[in-house]
């Protein structure tokens, strides 16, 4: 994809990027986000979730949801327990580099809620997308909160230079986007 | 000086630790196969950049700004970092930066440290010193930790274990790592991260203290950035409750904004993809979210001293992708090993001999590993000249008095047109013999005392005529 069709369709080129790195994409309409979302979580248990997140975007799962709170935060035994997923929402998303940022803002909790499940779930509506890093980097609303920048799941190019997924970091990341037909554009 | 060996010291001189290390197939097979896949990769992503040359200026820029202003740039950072609730400390070299480190993690009591790959810590030995002071330090990037558990020492900056394959790295993994399940470790790549994986998993989430070095630390708002993959870095810089950052004084870059230049330099340079999988970034202590003692020991260990050189302190550019390396035909074949330091390949070369002054052990030998081709330079994503601040190293660093001597005495006869004429006759004669011998007009070894001059390199046989002897003729 040329750099002018990336600016005409960024969520194309986020999609198409995320899927190089291996993520698993999803893409919706706003109103079918409950439903890929119940789709991203057929092989879970339960799903931890930050304490602000939309109860709607979990209406269509009907398996066991538990809520990180900044008064009772979750355990990390529990984080780690097999088959939990984390569901989020992210700060801003980087169309050329297929990269989510999460900076611990709205809908995304602290930073090892995102990291000890070994599935993440991650909701990125259309208009969070900026198509370069500096133009990403420009739209974060506060650089001094704990970022973090995702690209894919957790990989290593450490045996012969060859890239793996799945070590230490979440081995599995689902991309869930929510694109309006309509954009004012 | 300390009898201790340095990390950034060559002990060997780099023409013997090369010959041993030619001499290993089984090692040039592993580097080849390595450093051609990565080759690729990086090409692929970076030919993606329409503006890449462009980007590469400004990284030069933005670094050699930093450069002219590091002083004030540090105070800044310092500032901005305290008001966020960070300890900035300073170490003026290697000693003072291990007794910081240590005394901050004896201060909390643990006999264990999980760390982040980093190679400041990798230069001032900080292993070697916190296992002095009884503090176990565990390797969490996976390269790291085979290196870690073979005994051995790293041999690439961004892939300390490129010189293991994968058959290499499954058997180490089977007689050194506790605890490993022999029935599921095959030499699949997949099965060896399993296996990283499960090991270090308890040790993430129970250990109190984490070392890591920085990639970047933004001056304007006291963040610290580490770039990784495995997310073995993002478990040490949230889970544990102490974080302590070896940062070298050159990792400074003014703004936040400067980011945006470097998050597309480095990922493209060094491992070949449009992004790494995982970058953090910090400021100080954030309540709630990760450690609440948050610690930045700022390393200068010989920076400070490269500044006054207006040639090489373009070295203090590197922000350490090791795409020299990988484009290098000396590294290739020879290995990180032979460079004697931490730093190995072309930025190693002149970056080693320039921390520790040429006179440090072998270090002088560094600026002859190199045929001065230059494809460090094109590679390079900050535009580091390597082979002119290879050559400016050459010429600045001590050579042979007998060598001195011969030049002295060429100059002589060069600046003299009827000596010079007398000298190519002479030469020419002294040379007929060897045109017997002579492979494609090179003579592989000279008699003594020019065998000290062949030991190194071949000796072009003279011309049978010169062009004024043509010239004269016609």
């Amino acid at each position: 994809m040329s750099a002018t069709d990336a600016v005409l369709d960024p969520v194309a080129l986020l999609a198409g990027r995320l899927a190089d790195y291996r993520a698993t994409v999803h893409r919706c309409h706003p109103s079918g986000l409950a439903a890929a979302v119940a789709t991203a979580l057929a092989r879970t248990h339960r799903v931890a979730a930050p304490a602000d997140l939309p109860a709607a975007w979990l209406s269509a799962w009907h398996g066991d949801v538990v809520h990180d709170d900044a008064g009772a935060p979750l355990a990390l035994a529990e984080l780690d327990a097999p088959a939990v997923s984390v569901v989020t929402g992210c700060a801003v998303a980087m169309a050329e580099t297929g990269t989510i940022i999460l900076d611990a803002g709205p809908r995304q909790g602290r930073r090892a809620l995102t990291l000890v499940p070994d599935h993440h779930v991650c909701v990125v509506a259309a208009d969070q997308i900026a198509v370069s890093v500096p133009q990403a980097l420009a739209r974060l609303a506060d650089p001094t909160r704990p970022l973090t920048m995702i690209s894919g799941p957790s990989a290593t190019s450490d045996i012969e230079l060859n890239r793996v997924e799945g070590v230490h970091g979440p081995r599995r990341l689902d991309v869930i986007l929510t694109d309006d037909p309509a954009p004012s554009r | 000086m300390s009898s201790v060996p340095s990390p950034i010291t060559a002990a060997r001189p780099f023409p013997e630790a090369a010959r041993s290390a030619l001499a290993d197939q089984q090692l040039r097979d592993n580097l080849r196969r390595a450093t051609a896949t990565i080759r690729d990769k990086r090409q692929r992503v970076v030919d993606e950049v329409p503006d890449w040359e462009d980007l590469r200026t400004a990284g030069a820029r933005i670094k050699d700004d930093v450069l002219a202003r590091l002083p004030e740039l540090l105070a800044q950072f310092e500032a901005a970092a305290t008001a966020a609730g960070a300890r900035v400390h300073r170490a003026a070299d290697a000693a003072e930066a291990c007794r910081i480190v240590t005394g901050l993690v004896r201060a909390t009591g643990s006999d264990e440290v999980v760390k982040v790959k980093s190679m400041a810590t990798q230069e001032i030995g900080l292993n070697e010193a916190l296992a002095d002071a009884g503090v176990a330090a565990v390797e969490t990037d996976l390269a790291e930790l085979i290196v870690q558990l073979a005994d051995d020492t790293p041999s690439h900056i961004l892939v300390p274990a490129i010189h293991y394959n994968r058959s290499q790295i499954r058997d180490i993994f089977a007689r050194r790592m506790p605890g490993v399940d022999l029935s599921t470790l095959t030499d699949d790549p997949p099965a060896l991260a399993e296996a990283a994986r499960r090991h270090l998993r308890a040790k993430f989430l129970s250990t109190e203290v984490a070392i890591s070095g920085a990639n970047f630390a933004v001056a304007e708002t006291g963040t610290l950035v580490v770039v990784e993959s495995e997310g073995n870095g993002r478990m040490c810089l949230t889970l544990p409750d102490t974080l302590i950052s070896v940062v070298g004084v050159e990792k400074i870059v003014p703004t936040f904004a400067d980011l945006g230049v470097f998050l597309q330099l480095l990922p493209r340079s060094s491992t070949g993809e449009r992004m790494n999988p995982y970058t953090s970034m910090w400021t100080g202590v954030t309540p709630g979210d990760g450690p609440g003692d948050v610690h930045i020991v700022l390393l200068d260990n010989g920076r400070t001293p490269m500044l006054a050189d207006p040639v090489g302190r373009q070295a203090l550019r590197c922000i350490r992708c090791s795409a020299c390396l990988n484009v290098c035909p000396v590294y290739e074949r020879v290995g990180g090993h032979a460079y004697g330091s931490v730093y190995p390949g072309p930025i190693g070369a002149i970056l080693t001999p320039q921390l520790t002054g040429q006179a440090a052990g072998a270090n002088h030998t560094l600026p002859y590993a190199s045929t001065l081709c230059g494809a460090c330079y094109d590679a390079c994503p900050v535009k580091i000249n390597i082979p002119e601040v290879l050559v400016h190293l050459r010429a600045s660093g001590p050579k042979p008095p007998a060598a001195r001597a011969g030049m002295r005495a060429v100059a002589r006869v060069m600046r003299r047109p009827r000596w010079y004429r007398a000298g190519l006759r002479l030469l020419r004669w002294a040379a007929a013999p060897w045109r017997l011998v002579a492979r494609g007009g090179q003579v592989r070894r000279l008699p003594w005392p020019m065998s000290a001059w062949t030991a190194g390199r071949d000796a072009p046989l003279p011309p049978r005529g010169s062009f004024r002897d043509w010239w004269a003729r016609r």
